[in-house]
């Protein structure tokens, strides 16, 4: 087994929360991981990413070549395009919330965005934002995220539930089933886009 | 989860791996990539109950120096930064080679390559030779962890400190470390066996350069025997490689199954120079990967015994500059790229910004509006969340070079006739190192007004204790300045017109004034709230 991410998003939203879920996962099934994010000047609002790397061997790179990463995961169209080059062309995965996040004034427009995203060969996307709202949640739109990847990832669903069971725990049961609710509303959106 | 099993940053690695080594104090100012290591130590259990030093130093010299006193009494001390930091504690660092460690003494100088959060690219190992103490540069998680103990041990063996460098990336990113589960002891007070060399005047430090230099010659022997270094023969002899520090497993990255060329890893300086003698006699042609600055590149001159082609970032093999990738280091290995697609065109640079509800927004947007009022008013910036004032939409500032340099800048140029001469510093920079050059221009009354915008704690790195939080329009008035030219306003939107006149006030006094402009950073308002 082996997969390598590219977690994107811009500064404050929350795609560390999400590698820390597949990270506690990931030591459970017993796999190697290494995971670079970014601290520093660029939290501030910037676009972020961070390299997660998942392998049954061990692993050298802390960072993904271009053309390598089997998934493109973002909680943020624009920074889910910013990483394309990443993706290994015949077979990487994009998985992204299309809504925007506006802090730039030269920022696209949703058509253009849309249609870049579409003419990617392999992409899972909705309004995740949404969804979350949707199910009462509205901070919870990184656990819809790591719902839509799960399939792609390789790791069973439920360890990922007890990831976030781990990782939430502390904070009480509410948010942990919050958190839960929202991981399997992303799931069953992202089975069905990629049917 | 287990002690023995951990996921953690390299930072973390290290930290722990030095709590489990029996460290007695860490000492450091927070400096991106480096400051996780003091964080985790704040924060670790062990560190608590046996109350290992770690409370954060106004700066990097003092920190060094901190260290250098524990170190002294015989106990294991370590001292985190950035690799400017480096510059700020060159004094002591290069000093603390000629007192000696006692104790075992740690510095890490963790670099930025890229400049990820960071003025320049420069690469601490310079630093080490320059002073020759030993550096030590882990290549993996497991290493920081397990180069501590080793780190400390070095530095007690052959009575020197350790120069333990990091860069971004393996500060910054995750693996499984394997720990012990029971942390040694700390060390007893003890004192230095040679106190003689620790009083650095001429008459001791004659003596004791020479026996620097030979401490030197011993140290370079215990690279070519160290565990870090590792000569690994290969099938391949038409190249050898030499790859330091996480060098190495961009090169390892390329041949999942097995380097087919001969290579030497490099963790430990000064250079194992036989290791590398033997590569160029057995190989047509040298590759070195290295991260940061062709440190070792440019030594390998004059240390061959025959001319041998040496390709690496000065002949442009790899980039000169930024950090190294896989990519990068394929390249350099004749190897094809992978096939990739181009970033779509309409994908824009989302720079960092300041947050909303930031205090430093409403001190640039009354500024700004001040100095419309002026023919060429210059506003000389510093080292901060602030710095980001330069970006549209406030353009704000003029310079930004090094902690504590607005005020300093703002005086040389108030004294080559500059009027309005504007220093804009945060409060943690300000301690750092923005009192002493304050005291200059208290004692010449320049014409300049120092802004101090002050959000009560070390913001950029993510909110440390800042050690001036409740001090600052004392510590103004202590050095001398008129207590009726030293102001204090809150930084709100509000206060757009209050602060407007109270900077335009004492813009327009001939003489030194000190604007504290004051507002809780909203990030640690926000931890605070919660808690």
């Amino acid at each position: 087994m082996k997969k390598d991410i590219i977690l994107a998003g811009v500064g404050g939203q929350g795609i560390l929360s999400i590698a820390t879920i597949i990270g506690v996962a990931a030591l459970e099934e017993g796999l190697y991981l290494k995971q670079a994010e970014v601290h520093g000047m660029s939290q501030r609002g910037g676009d972020v990413q961070s390299n997660l790397r998942l392998s049954s061997d061990p692993i050298y790179s802390d960072l993904i070549a271009a053309g390598a990463a089997d998934m493109v995961v973002s909680l943020e169209p624009m920074e889910a395009l910013r990483y394309v080059g990443y993706l290994n062309p015949e077979s990487g995965w994009i998985i992204t919330n299309t809504a925007p996040f506006v802090n730039i004034t030269n920022y696209p427009e949703q058509a253009s965005l849309e249609a870049a995203l579409d003419a990617q060969p392999r992409v899972v996307k909705f309004d995740m934002d949404q969804a979350a709202k949707d199910i009462s949640s509205p901070r919870s739109s990184n656990m819809v995220l790591l719902g839509a990847c799960a399939p792609a990832l390789g790791i069973a669903p439920e360890k990922l539930e007890d990831g976030i069971r781990k990782v939430f725990g502390p904070k009480g049961e509410k948010i942990v089933e919050a958190n839960i609710t929202a991981f399997r509303h992303g799931l069953q959106a992202a089975q069905s886009q990629m049917k | 989860m287990s002690c023995n099993k951990q996921l953690l940053l390299g930072d973390e690695a290290l930290a722990l791996g030095a709590i489990n080594a029996g460290l007695s104090g860490v000492y450091a100012y927070p400096g991106t990539p480096s400051t996780e290591i003091t964080e985790y130590i704040q924060s670790n259990a062990v560190a608590k109950e046996r109350n290992i030093h770690r409370h954060w130093s106004s700066n990097e010299k003092t920190a060094m120096e901190e260290a250098l006193g524990m170190s002294f009494c015989g106990k294991r001390a370590m001292v985190c930064m950035k690799h400017v930091g480096m510059n700020v504690c060159a004094d002591p660092f290069v000093n603390s080679a000629m007192t000696g460690a006692n104790g075992g003494l740690i510095v890490v100088g963790a670099d930025d390559p890229s400049m990820h959060s960071s003025q320049n690219e420069q690469d601490s190992r310079f630093f080490g030779d320059f002073a020759f103490i030993p550096t030590l540069e882990p290549s993996n998680q497991q290493e920081a962890y397990d180069m501590a103990a080793y780190g400390f041990e070095l530095s007690e063996k052959f009575g020197m400190p350790v120069l333990m460098r990091m860069t971004t990336r393996l500060c910054h990113s995750r693996a499984v470390v394997e720990a012990t589960c029971e942390p040694a002891p700390e060390r007893a007070l003890s004192y230095p066996a040679k106190p003689n060399q620790w009083v650095l005047m001429p008459v001791n430090s004659k003596r004791r350069y020479v026996e620097v230099l030979k401490v030197w010659d011993e140290l370079h022997t215990a690279s070519e025997a160290s565990p870090f270094n590792k000569y690994i023969d290969g099938t391949d002899h038409s190249l050898g490689i030499i790859a330091s520090g996480i060098g190495f497993n961009y090169l390892m990255e390329n041949f999942p199954n097995g380097c087919p060329f001969p290579v030497v890893k490099v963790s430990q300086y000064p250079m194992p120079t036989d290791m590398m003698r033997r590569l160029a006699n057995e190989c047509d042609r040298i590759l070195v990967i290295e991260e940061g600055q062709p440190f070792i590149e440019t030594r390998l001159r004059g240390v061959f015994d025959q001319p041998v082609e040496v390709i690496g970032r000065l002949s442009g093999a790899l980039p000169r500059t930024g950090e190294l990738t896989p990519d990068a280091v394929r390249a350099a290995l004749a190897m094809e790229p992978l096939q990739h697609v181009d970033r779509p065109e309409i994908v824009a640079p989302r720079p960092p910004a300041l947050c909303q509800g930031c205090g430093h927004r409403d001190v640039y947007h009354a500024l700004n509006d001040v100095m419309a009022q002026y023919e060429n008013p210059k506003v000389f910036g510093d080292i901060g969340c602030y710095t980001l004032g330069w970006l549209a939409p406030f353009n704000a500032i003029d310079t930004c070079v090094d902690m504590g340099a607005s005020i300093t800048m703002a005086k040389g140029a108030a004294d080559a006739g500059q009027h309005p001469a504007i220093a804009i510093i945060g409060d943690s920079t300000f301690t750092h190192s923005g009192m002493t050059g304050l005291l200059d221009a208290i004692n010449e009354n320049s014409n300049i007004t120092v802004i101090i915008s002050d959000n009560l704690t070390t913001g950029m790195t993510g909110g440390q204790d800042s050690q001036g939080t409740g001090k600052l329009e004392d510590i103004c008035r202590g050095l001398g300045a008129a207590p009726e030219h030293v102001r204090t306003i809150d930084s709100l939107p509000k206060n757009h017109q209050q602060m407007m006149e109270l900077f335009k006030e004492e813009i327009d006094y001939p003489g030194l004034s000190v604007i504290v402009s004051r507002r809780e950073c909203i990030q640690t308002a926000r931890r605070h709230a919660k808690k």
